[in-house]
């Protein structure tokens, strides 16, 4: 069974990297739109007197992840069929993995503003910078490590949860575990399963490596202490 | 220059933060705003760059209406420091200093060279600190840098959030000192806020007093100390008022001159006539020039032995400048009822006495050590 699964990787690493490329591509424009959207949810929310706004926000993402994959692609399916837009396929996993990965990003997002210390704002807007100004070139510098790391997290859990897309045609390395399934081919299993793994392990060690240098040296200085 | 104009702030639950204030701070004045915490000192200052607005009255910049200006142009004006320093960590030593000339888009030279300025003015090496970060300085070159900061434009009025309040005792003291020098060069006008009564007295030309929002006292230090207006300024200043006050007077202005110097060739049995003519006990020793070589007591001067040899050399010395608290403190601790006073070339330029410190003190009884020479052959 394993030495069938390592054959199958020999024997077909164009199908393998064809899966790969299909997984990343479904996630990279996923995640890059959770990214979009949820950086722009997380600096709303975090402005002064928007609280009760926050707390929503967040419920209502929090609400989101309970909801099982193939349940949400179910629901997507209808919406879309009724929007006359592609119902099966790249569309609703994409559409579904964003709203996935919106928690982590807000969250973090959200957090990591409002925890910048208030005596730095003080000190700022007594010196006569504007509101924006503040927000630019104070907060979200400091913000940025732990907006990556809200990233990293969404990233991560999204690799996972798109091998599921496989299943309504979305294509990526769910295919050869549905395929597998369907035929009783434990070694296909495998392969999708070891691939998702191993692009998880990768993109996590990656995206450590990008939180770090997003960190603004000054800060990196103090971590280190 | 600032004014205030019957300024009062009422917030929206009601409270009456500052009640009609109305005072002036005239052009390179250091202003202390003095007083328990939630009488409305903070709120007074952070009105004057609108981080908080004013209910009623007015407030004058410069003469100009402070209403009257966009907010971020009057604040890029006026210089603000507080007590949590709140550096930038993400910005070195250089880029912090220079604020609110990036926001004023000064070019960058100009910004690098305003910062070695001031990293000169505060007493730092501008080569070593000005690529660092905040977090590879000591709390009390943090602090340095807030206040370099906040002289970043060169604006010509200071606002001064309890600035030293988060350092210990020492390097407060130390930067205090250091403000002092500095603000003698710079002369800014400048609005100070602490609740430390000792800070106020040793740092401002003036003292605002206040409770509950009302202006109490505004006056000097000296003034507050001597005439509290009432019971709560009595209270709020200290049952040690008057020793306070001493903080005041430098030894120079109350010193006496020595009652007898003596010079090292001179004969020792004609020095103990004198002394003992003169009803003195002690008598200092100086070589020629002035230099201040100790303290000689009648009783130890003999015939056979030259003047040098029975000095008694002193312990403890003050400065002209050393006030008059310190100098006190001095002589309690080297239990010596005299104190010589030197200047910065070691001459000996006159002497403090319990008596001299307790003539100034007025009321309190400090018995002079000095007593008559007294015959004992």
């Amino acid at each position: 069974m394993w030495n069938q699964a390592w054959n199958y990787v020999l024997n077909h690493p164009d199908k393998i990297g064809e899966w790969t490329l299909q997984h990343l591509y479904i996630i990279l424009v996923a995640n890059a739109s959770a990214a979009v959207i949820g950086v722009l949810i997380g600096i709303y929310i975090s402005g002064k007197g928007r609280e009760r706004i926050a707390n929503t926000v967040i419920y209502f993402a929090s609400i989101m992840m309970t909801v099982p994959s193939l349940a949400l692609y179910g629901i997507l399916m209808g919406i879309l069929s009724a929007l006359t837009l592609p119902s099966i396929g790249f569309l609703p996993v994409v559409i579904a993995l964003t709203l996935y990965g919106l928690l982590p990003i807000i969250r973090n997002t959200y957090t990591a503003i409002r925890e910048v210390d208030p005596a730095m704002i003080e000190a700022g807007r007594g010196m006569g910078m504007r509101e924006r100004q503040i927000l630019t070139t104070v907060k979200l510098p400091l913000a940025v490590p732990v907006i990556m790391a809200g990233l990293r997290q969404a990233i991560v859990m999204n690799i996972g949860i798109a091998a599921i897309g496989a299943y309504i045609g979305a294509g990526g390395l769910g295919q050869p575990i549905f395929r597998g399934i369907a035929n009783y081919r434990t070694d296909l299993i495998i392969v999708g399963a070891a691939f998702v793994s191993l692009l998880a392990i990768a993109t996590d060690f990656l995206m450590g490596g990008l939180e770090w240098l997003t960190t603004p040296k000054g800060v990196r200085i103090r971590r280190k202490r | 220059m600032i004014k205030l104009e019957h300024v009062g702030k009422t917030y929206t639950d009601g409270t009456e933060a500052v009640k009609d204030l109305t005072m002036e701070i005239k052009q390179g004045e250091f202003c202390i705003f003095l007083g328990p915490s939630g009488c409305g000192k903070t709120t007074s200052m952070k009105m004057i760059n609108r981080l908080i607005p004013l209910t009623t009255g007015k407030i004058y910049v410069d003469g100009v209406d402070a209403l009257e200006l966009d907010q971020n142009e009057l604040r890029r004006g006026v210089g603000y420091a507080i007590q949590n320093i709140g550096l930038f960590p993400h910005r070195t030593v250089a880029e912090n200093i220079a604020t609110v000339p990036t926001l004023l888009k000064w070019p960058k030279q100009k910004k690098r060279k305003r910062a070695e300025e001031l990293l000169n003015l505060v007493g730092m090496d501008p080569k070593t600190f000005i690529d660092r970060y905040p977090s590879e300085l000591s709390g009390g070159q943090q602090q340095r840098i807030g206040v370099a900061r906040c002289l970043g434009a060169d604006p010509p009025i200071l606002l001064m959030d309890e600035p030293f309040g988060a350092i210990d005792p020492i390097t407060r003291s130390k930067l205090q000192d250091e403000f002092l020098k500095i603000q003698a060069k710079i002369k800014k006008t400048i609005a100070f806020v602490t609740h430390d009564i000792n800070e106020a007295i040793k740092m401002g030309d003036t003292i605002a007093l206040m409770r509950e929002g009302e202006l109490v006292q505004y006056t000097d230090p000296a003034t507050l100390l001597g005439s509290p207006k009432n019971e709560f300024v009595r209270n709020f200043i200290g049952a040690d008022r008057v020793l306070k006050g001493l903080r005041l007077l430098k030894a120079k202005d109350v010193m006496q001159e020595p009652p007898l110097t003596v010079k090292v060739g001179e004969d020792p049995m004609q020095v103990k006539a004198r002394m003992e003519s003169e009803n003195l006990r002690w008598s200092m020793l100086t070589e020629d020039g002035g230099h201040f070589l100790g303290w000689i007591t009648c009783d130890d001067l003999e015939a056979a032995k030259p003047i040098r040899e029975v000095i008694i050399p002193p312990t403890i010395t003050a400065a002209p400048d050393t006030p008059l608290n310190e100098a006190l403190s001095m002589m309690l601790n080297s239990a010596i009822g005299t104190l010589a006073i030197l200047d910065e070339y070691e001459r000996l330029i006159g002497v403090l006495s319990f008596q001299i410190i307790r003539d100034v003190l007025g009321e309190q009884e400090i018995n002079d050590q000095v007593e008559p020479c007294k015959e004992d052959e």
